[in-house]
């Protein structure tokens, strides 16, 4: 699968509480309405720019702090279609892969905000349109590779009612 | 992958081992048993959507799940509430335990009730599970959907960390606390420092300190990135749970020829109390470098600095003495029994006196939902674990985050003030 989208450049330690604020996220279980405050306190205006199938480029550390998986639901319901970053914090990492947001850990330091990128997410290879740069991805464990594939860790515990890491993922 | 199969084993190594009836080496993943799991009010109505995503009728082992009410409690709006009749029909439907309103903050609850104990393997849908760390519990922060696939099958995979291992010698000066440890640790290992590995904490310094200082240290294990903060266990431990677990449980120590990603030496004889300053936690100095700052609002508690031994430590200083004029102090003790202890000894007696505001056990204003959310261009100072712009509920207030000591003197002063002035 190739994809495509604008990429939204932010920093290192973009945490939890950024993405998605906690004075917003304990009201309501309601995503779309969620994701109209994404990155608000760090970046006003992101939710009215960001476009279906954006990418967010960060530095390191990105989804630090809280475990709110109304992180990456608030992400996905904005339009963004994954988040490039040098690396993740844990929890984040896993409820973004969990929810079937892509998280890429890849070298990002080159890329900028605006640039045009192209995504093959089989090979794990970021294509930078604007800039003429190509940079891959460090491989996901096959675990995570294996609940990205269902779709997410809803879709994959309801299809096998467990957790597996053998070879079939059954 | 390559392991160390035949060295010695550290104690991440040793509990997701145990858990998972393999040798495990750190960078290998495993699916392990769960002894017990935890979801609050800000987690658990999506773990529970999530669960009924997953088609569950039935939770593997429901007497090892507690959904706790704390985050926003008691309810400041209609929306919030029927997220909390959410939790309390899910609860009921499977047969949870569910603390309410009034119960405390999560992790303490977990630890009143010795649902973690020495040994076990615990994940929280909060990033600070990570506390029960200091009680030898290999725990850590999840997400909503990892716990609901906790609930439904009572296991989950972990890949299992590396190990850096601190040691924290010498003798804490009066006036410095456990809290300023951990302030100096994150300071110096940074908000990424330890990302994906476990951290192994002791010493000199750490065995001296009591258990709710040690849970102080270890809650601020995930502000380094780190997903679990363990200690031994010793006599200290041990006498916590006597009487109170209500199963056996078997302590886990590190093998002498484990094996570490780091190793780093503390000496803190001579440590000053330390502040974080806005807006990182990392982002920290000693107190002298931010005295005189002026405070609009102080907290003390949080699954940071809420227990007995932290009220205890900002009464001496507010004692007889009152908050200064234009200053509100927030005082929420960690739960119910810790409140029927400090109440038993005082305690809210001197908070109410000095002027401060007691309010029922739970989160209070950490996370920025209700019960002191401060005003445009205010600072604040707290025993919290995160200053995060905004995180309060106010991306234009400022907030400084200290030991108790460090936060009743502040109040007192009405800026940032050093509590050894106090000691």
């Amino acid at each position: 699968m190739v994809i495509r989208g604008r990429a939204h450049r932010f920093g290192d330690d973009i945490n939890t509480d950024y993405i998605i604020s906690g004075r917003h996220k304990f009201k309501t279980l309601d995503m779309d309405e969620l994701a109209c405050h994404v990155m608000e306190d760090l970046d006003p205006g992101f939710y009215e720019r960001c476009q279906e199938g954006d990418f967010i480029v960060a530095g390191k550390n990105f989804g630090c702090g809280s475990s709110r998986e109304q992180a990456p639901l608030a992400l996905k319901h904005a339009g963004v279609a994954g988040v490039l970053a040098e690396s993740f914090a844990r929890i984040y990492f896993r409820n973004s892969i969990n929810n079937g947001l892509l998280a890429l850990v890849c070298d990002t330091s080159q890329i900028k905000d605006g640039d045009e990128l192209e995504i093959d997410v089989e090979e794990g290879i970021i294509r930078d349109m604007t800039f003429g740069l190509e940079v891959k991805s460090s491989p996901l464990p096959k675990v995570m590779l294996d609940i990205l594939e269902e779709g997410g860790l809803v879709e994959y515990m309801k299809k096998h009612g467990r957790l597996s890491l053998e070879p079939d993922g059954a | 992958m390559e392991g160390n199969s035949g060295v010695g084993k550290t104690i991440s190594e040793k509990i997701l081992g145990a858990h998972s009836g393999s040798e495990t080496t750190a960078g290998e993943i495993v699916i392990a048993e769960l002894d017990y799991m935890m979801a609050q009010d800000g987690t658990a109505p999506l773990a529970i959507r999530s669960f009924e995503g997953m088609e569950g009728n039935a939770v593997a082992r429901p007497e090892r799940v507690a959904l706790c009410i704390d985050h926003n409690a008691p309810s400041p709006l209609r929306s919030v509430s029927e997220l909390h009749a959410i939790m309390r029909e899910f609860a009921m439907k499977y047969g949870l335990e569910l603390n309410d309103v009034g119960e405390g903050v999560c992790h303490q609850v977990m630890l009143d009730k010795a649902h973690v104990v020495p040994g076990s393997l615990v994940i929280g849908a909060d990033s600070h599970t990570c506390t029960y760390g200091a009680v030898n519990a290999f725990a850590t922060g999840v997400g909503s959907t990892d716990m609901a696939a906790g609930m439904l099958s009572g296991s989950l995979w972990f890949r299992v960390p590396e190990t850096i291992k601190v040691t924290v010698g010498g003798t804490l000066p009066a006036g410095v606390f456990a809290k300023d440890i951990a302030l100096m640790m994150v300071g110096d290992i940074t908000a990424d420092g330890a990302t994906y590995m476990a951290l192994e904490i002791g010493g000199e310094a750490i065995s001296g300190l009591d258990l709710d200082g040690r849970l102080a240290i270890s809650n601020l294990a995930v502000e380094m990135g780190a997903k679990a903060g363990l200690m031994e266990a010793d006599e200290k431990t041990l006498e916590f749970f006597e009487g109170r677990a209500g199963r056996e449980f078997e302590p886990v120590s590190p093998d002498p020829d484990a094996v570490y990603a780091r190793e780093i030496e503390y000496d803190v004889s001579e440590l000053e109390p330390q502040v974080a300053r806005p807006h990182t936690v990392d982002n920290v100095t000693a107190v002298g470098q931010v005295e005189g700052t002026p405070v609009s609002e102080g907290l003390i508690g949080t699954c940071t600095n809420g227990r007995l031994a932290d009220l205890r430590a900002a009464a001496e200083i507010l004692k007889g003495r009152k908050v200064a004029p234009g200053v509100r102090l927030i005082v929420a003790p960690a739960s119910r029994e810790v409140m029927l202890k400090a109440l038993a000894e005082g305690l809210i007696e001197v908070f109410t006196e000095a002027g401060g505001a007691v309010m029922c056990p739970g989160c209070a204003s950490c996370v920025g939902t209700h019960q002191g959310i401060p005003g445009d261009g205010e600072n604040v100072i707290s025993t919290a674990n995160r200053n995060f712009k905004g995180r309060m509920g106010n991306p234009e207030a400022f907030i400084y985050l200290a030991s108790p000591a460090t936060v009743a003197a502040s109040c007192v002063e009405g800026k940032i003030a050093d509590p050894r002035r106090y000691a």
